[in-house]
């Protein structure tokens, strides 16, 4: 009788284990200083080179000459131990273990807080620092305190204009920026069932921002399906009588569409009661809300229109950059007059591709609002891709209407 | 082993963020991260934390997984950290490249002397002794150690 977390792990909430990673991947950001660590190891190759991934997505393309002769580096050791490999461009590192990469019951690190979206999977996922990444270059393993697990108990489904965003900041809302520290979130109920692939991914992002280690989805048939996509055959993960330690109950259907305030995630407010917010850039994209249902569901609502203050759409990966561009949802985000960035994390970390200034307001359908974040002395609001579609047509912050 | 200073009390849910900056990231260079950290907080705060014990409110270090926060304190001369809890990834950062963080909660005024007690497991400041949450064993050895990757070194044949 186990929680996810704990039949995947083989033990008990508690317990210490050495866990055999199954998937590790790092970024240019943290794979700078996980190659430094792994240096000072001093060891001759990795255990399981194919178990590895170095995927660009912070600054791509390189912005400057420092960045650029830190990415080569990178892509030098990546090519000379048969790592696997996506250079600029290829996509956000977590959507891209998401595309057929990680499978339900693997243990998976990033070094990257937002690791745990592949949660999703089913899968036990979680970041790690780069020191820890690096010892799990070397030895293929790394160890945890098995966590404990709070329910999300889900019903109901979408019936207004609220998303899956809309779902994760609520769940935020209710547990605090710290509720879940140092344990896994898992979502259950009938309403889980109808949530899409890339909404569980949406949510299990966000996880991180309760404090969890991670957030957890059981593989279902809708995960399967997907999976299958990419020619994996998987077994549905059947749930089983376990013992929680908390539960957070939310009905899909009460849900409205949300924003959450400068500087934290955890200060979510209804966006009927902040309408009218004068922006100054709005951004769609990050490994939260830059999936080719977020673009579809975008451009559904900016066809045929024009925004009203400068929008950047930064798809998640080349892969939905491609089908975005197939489906002519791009060039209706185009025409509408947004701009689009490289696949990758866009401005989310405010390093790069569309930093905010002073007394400016972003709307974002990213995971943080920190202060300063996306530039100094700028705010960042978080919404829902239809939150950030209808004000960008405003100019000002907007409630969606039900999307068709 | 016991770890001394002068505190310099910080709020809750200090973030990586804060603590340094992801325009900062972008380089191999610990002294720019010493530079900067806590820019976005408070300007003057890098150069009081040599020597010193920063006593903080809950979740120290949320938010991004950057080590470079970890290290950028360490360089700083950052003796230890105590807060009621921490981030789990900065706490495993923090303990992997040798800076002591413990779990308690401890209400002092910036400039008390501090003593962290790692063997009795208790934090002494303002004139008040309370316990803090011993390390797991694990982290103890990687601790004492100098962090992970000394462990490491220390292990191989």
């Amino acid at each position: 009788m186990s929680t996810l977390s704990e039949r995947v792990l083989g033990a008990g909430a508690g317990d210490y284990v050495d866990a055999n990673v199954d998937r590790a991947y790092v970024h240019d950001g943290t794979g700078v200083l996980t190659l430094e660590a792994w240096k000072e190891m001093g060891c001759p190759g990795p255990a399981h080179p194919e178990r590895l991934y170095i995927l660009f997505d912070h600054i791509v393309p390189a912005n400057n000459s420092t960045t650029a002769m830190l990415q080569r580096e990178l892509r030098v050791f990546a090519r000379s131990h048969g790592i696997h490999f996506s250079d600029i461009g290829g996509g956000v590192c977590h959507q891209l273990m998401g595309e057929g990469e990680v499978l339900p019951g693997e243990v998976v690190v990033g070094a990257d807080s937002h690791s745990c979206t592949l949660g999703a999977f089913g899968a036990f996922a979680t970041g790690v620092g780069a020191t820890d990444m690096a010892a799990v270059w070397a030895s293929g393993e790394t160890w945890f305190r098995v966590p404990e697990t709070i329910a999300v108990r889900l019903s109901g489904s979408f019936n207004g204009a609220a998303e899956a965003k809309d779902l994760a900041l609520a769940v935020i809302s209710k547990l605090g920026m710290d509720g879940a520290s140092y344990k896994a979130l898992e979502y259950i109920g009938e309403g889980t069932k109808l949530l899409s692939m890339e909404g569980r991914l949406t949510i299990a992002n966000l996880a991180t921002e309760a404090g969890a280690k991670t957030g957890l989805f059981y593989a279902d048939d809708v995960t399967r399906e997907y999976l299958l996509r990419f020619g994996h055959r998987v077994e549905n993960q059947v749930p089983e009588p376990c013992t929680y330690v908390g539960e957070v109950r939310i009905d899909i259907g009460d849900l409205e569409p949300v924003v959450a305030v400068p500087p934290r995630v955890d200060t979510v407010k209804p966006v009927s009661s902040l309408e009218g917010l004068q922006l100054d850039q709005v951004f769609v994209g990050t490994c939260t809300n830059g999936r080719f249902e977020d673009l579809q569901r975008f451009s559904s609502i900016v066809k045929g229109k024009k925004v009203k203050v400068r929008t950047i759409v930064v798809p998640s990966s080349a892969e939905v950059l491609r089908k975005a561009a197939d489906t002519g949802v791009l060039s209706s985000i185009i025409a509408a007059g947004c701009t689009i960035g490289t696949p990758g994390c866009g401005p989310c970390l405010g390093a790069h591709m569309g930093v905010i200034s002073e007394g400016e307001v972003c709307l974002s359908t990213a995971n943080r609002n920190f202060t300063n974040r996306m530039g100094i002395g700028g705010s960042i609001y978080l919404a829902s891709v239809a939150t950030a579609a209808a004000s960008a047509l405003a100019g000002v912050l907007t409630v969606p209407e039900l999307v068709p | 082993m016991k770890l001394e200073g002068d505190a310099v009390c910080l709020g809750a849910d200090i973030d990586t963020d804060v603590i340094i900056a992801g325009r900062y990231l972008r380089t191999k260079d610990r002294k720019i991260w010493v530079e900067h950290v806590f820019e976005d907080l408070d300007p003057s705060l890098g150069s009081r934390l040599r020597g010193a014990v920063i006593v903080a409110g809950n979740n120290f270090g949320c938010g991004s997984s950057r080590e470079q926060a970890a290290v950028a304190l360490k360089e700083a001369g950052l003796v230890a950290i105590v807060a009621p809890s921490f981030s789990r990834i900065f706490f495993r950062n923090a303990i992997n490249i040798g800076l002591p963080v413990v779990e308690g909660d401890c209400h002092c005024t910036s400039g008390d002397h501090v003593v962290v007690d790692l063997d009795e497991w208790t934090v002494t400041c303002g004139g008040t002794r309370v316990p803090v949450r011993p390390l797991s064993a694990r982290m103890q050895e990687l601790l004492r150690a100098g962090g992970l990757v000394h462990h490491w070194r220390s292990k191989k044949p």
